[in-house]
């Protein structure tokens, strides 16, 4: 799989971050030697295999429909980068 | 110009996609509340927040009634389960990605039963899958910024996806209906759409008549209540065909409905296409449900409003109307079956159920839930009026108002106390006939020379002067005999 320009920009563009053009080419090199790497692994023949969803054996792990409090509000609010009293802040999401 | 555009012409597919909250008492993934109205960002944990290091952990009850919904719909479920994450930025999604089925969704296929105008429909189901609600933006709270509150953020949804297998707006508003009344019915979700409780997205597409590939559709959000589905249906396939019509071309997008105005308007084009990278969320263990399980689910469904009204109609005599009636909420229909059980005379029940106490609800702004007169004194009551001691006039006008002020008391009793019991004394009777005759005597003429129809006149007065206690048939025979 050739690692390109475009596929460079649309990964930053899903991970929402900016590069310098210097950066994007440093980016490119290094994606193209990991996916190269990985790219060994196509060599197996995996036909009849089923894909492995999970590396744990662990199956049904569920829990009863019971609430139990957890932090209060000013807790929760102590990591926002902005809040109110009562909301977490953000930039406006939508135009009005 | 519209005038000109035979709307005939085309053929409306329409698809829903519509999220159902579960009434759980706490989240998907964590125990933090899951109930609606919370003061902002009180019902939250470090999960919910999407904290580093913080573990899923699945709700089994969400798990149960997504099933039961898929039980009643006939659909496939899947034995072995798992989730996966749809990945992507917006500010009431904590985690950057959202845990959902929607790779491998729990109930597959099934059907949806609507009345249609010219009898009922199966509307087919594409899938139901479990998955977690997003927080709730505010926009209008501030000018630059945009408040978030993540109480609702990991609240259990089931959403229900439908087949392009709808063709105008009201069977999409009869499907809702049929759905809302479901969910409620198997008390997985309160239904109401004012809340956001239910929601609905209408994928919209036109095509001409004979045309078998599927047109270019447009999705239509933010409808709030069915009508409003119903309208944003409506007002969709309008403008579709209006473009059309003009030489335009209809291009893949979403729209936001606005209820205030009827219209809509784009918000985002599918051309800047979502890349949602699904994978399987390793955080979570698969699940895996056992046929026994699924067995005792089964068991435990209450019987659907489907069969009741097939059962209404074609066992106890019920139109197909007051059968629905009875069927459109579950505390009625269980109501009803608990006075069949006092007494097997179903139309007479269904007669009290869509009249005096329908009114009774209305006129108190509640609905059956708020019925608190036992079925057992209903059932008395109704037997008052088979055995001909009170007619159903005296029992729903007299009776019943004053039965709900003192449902300790039989309704014997309240009629004997109110001296309602109807008289099948001749003795009584017949001079209040006379009393009649004689303030008639020109239509006592009439009668004797031909005009039979006046009886009812007669029999009417004789109720009148008695206060309706006459027993009507001893009055029939008397007033026969003595006019004869």
């Amino acid at each position: 799989m050739e690692v390109n320009e475009t596929l460079v920009q649309q990964l930053a563009d899903l991970a929402r971050l900016e590069f310098s053009e210097q950066e994007k080419t440093e980016i490119k090199g290094d994606l193209q030697k990991m996916i190269t790497f990985v790219e060994k692994l196509n060599e197996l023949d995996t036909t009849n295999v089923k894909p492995l969803l999970h590396m744990t054996a662990d199956s049904n792990v569920l829990r009863e429909d019971r609430v139990i409090p957890s932090i209060s509000r000013e807790e929760g609010l102590l990591n926002a980068p902005d809040a109110n009293e009562q909301y977490f802040k953000v930039p406006k999401v939508i135009r009005k | 110009m519209s005038a000109t555009i035979d709307f005939d012409k085309y053929e409306v597919v329409i698809g829903l996609e519509v999220h159902a909250q579960l009434q759980t008492e706490s989240k998907l993934f964590c125990a933090d509340s899951a109930s609606f109205g919370g003061a902002p960002n009180t019902h939250i944990s470090p999960i919910t927040l999407g904290h580093p290091g913080t573990l899923p952990f699945l709700n089994r009850k969400a798990v149960e009634y997504a099933i039961r919904l898929g039980l009643a719909c006939q659909c496939r479920i899947e034995k072995e389960n798992y989730f996966a994450r749809k990945n992507y930025f917006y500010p009431d999604l904590p985690k950057g990605y959202q845990i959902s089925q929607h790779t491998a969704p729990i109930c597959n296929g099934g059907i949806v039963t609507i009345p249609v105008q010219d009898g009922e429909r199966q509307i087919k189901l594409n899938r139901i899958h479990l998955e977690e609600d997003a927080g709730k933006s505010m926009h209008d709270q501030d000018p630059s910024f945009t408040m978030v509150d993540y109480n609702r953020a990991g609240v259990p949804l089931v959403e229900i996806v439908t087949e392009p297998d709808l063709h105008n707006s009201e069977e999409v508003y009869s499907f809702l209906t049929t759905l809302r009344r479901l969910v409620r019915w198997l008390n997985v979700c309160d239904g109401n759409m004012e809340e956001g409780s239910m929601r609905c997205d209408a994928n919209i597409s036109i095509r001409l008549k004979g045309e078998t590939r599927l047109g270019t559709k447009v999705e239509v959000k933010n409808l709030n209540s069915i009508r409003n589905v119903k309208r944003a249906v409506e007002g969709e396939i309008k403008r579709q065909i209006t473009l059309v019509e003009s030489g335009g071309t209809i291009v893949q997008e979403t729209r936001s409905f606005d209820a205030g105005n009827g219209t809509s308007f784009s918000l985002r084009s599918k051309e800047e296409a979502n890349d949602y990278r699904y994978f399987p969320e390793p955080d979570l263990a698969p699940f895996h449900l056992t046929d026994e399980y699924l067995e005792t689910l089964k068991q435990s469904l209450p019987a659907l409003p489907d069969e009741l009204i097939h059962q209404y109609v074609n066992q106890y005599g019920l139109s197909d109307y007051d059968a629905r009636v009875i069927c459109d909420d579950k505390a009625t229909a269980d109501y009803f079956e608990q006075v069949v059980k006092h007494i097997p005379k179903q139309k007479a029940i269904a007669n009290w159920l869509l009249g005096p106490i329908k009114s009774t609800l209305n006129e108190q702004g509640t609905d059956m839930t708020g019925f608190t007169l036992p079925p057992v004194t209903l059932a008395a009551l109704i037997q008052l009026v088979e055995d001909g001691k009170v007619n159903f006039s005296i029992a729903s006008s007299r009776i019943f108002p004053e039965l709900l002020q003192h449902p300790e008391e039989s309704p014997l009793n309240i009629a004997t106390r109110l001296n309602l019991l109807q008289d099948n004394n001749a003795g009584n009777i017949a001079p209040i006939i006379d009393e009649v005759l004689a303030k008639y005597p020109d239509k006592v003429a009439e009668f004797r020379k031909g005009k039979k129809g006046l009886m009812s006149l007669f029999v009417g007065e004789v109720m009148k002067l008695s206060k309706g206690k006459a027993d009507p048939k001893l009055t029939n025979q008397l007033l026969a005999e003595k006019l004869k």
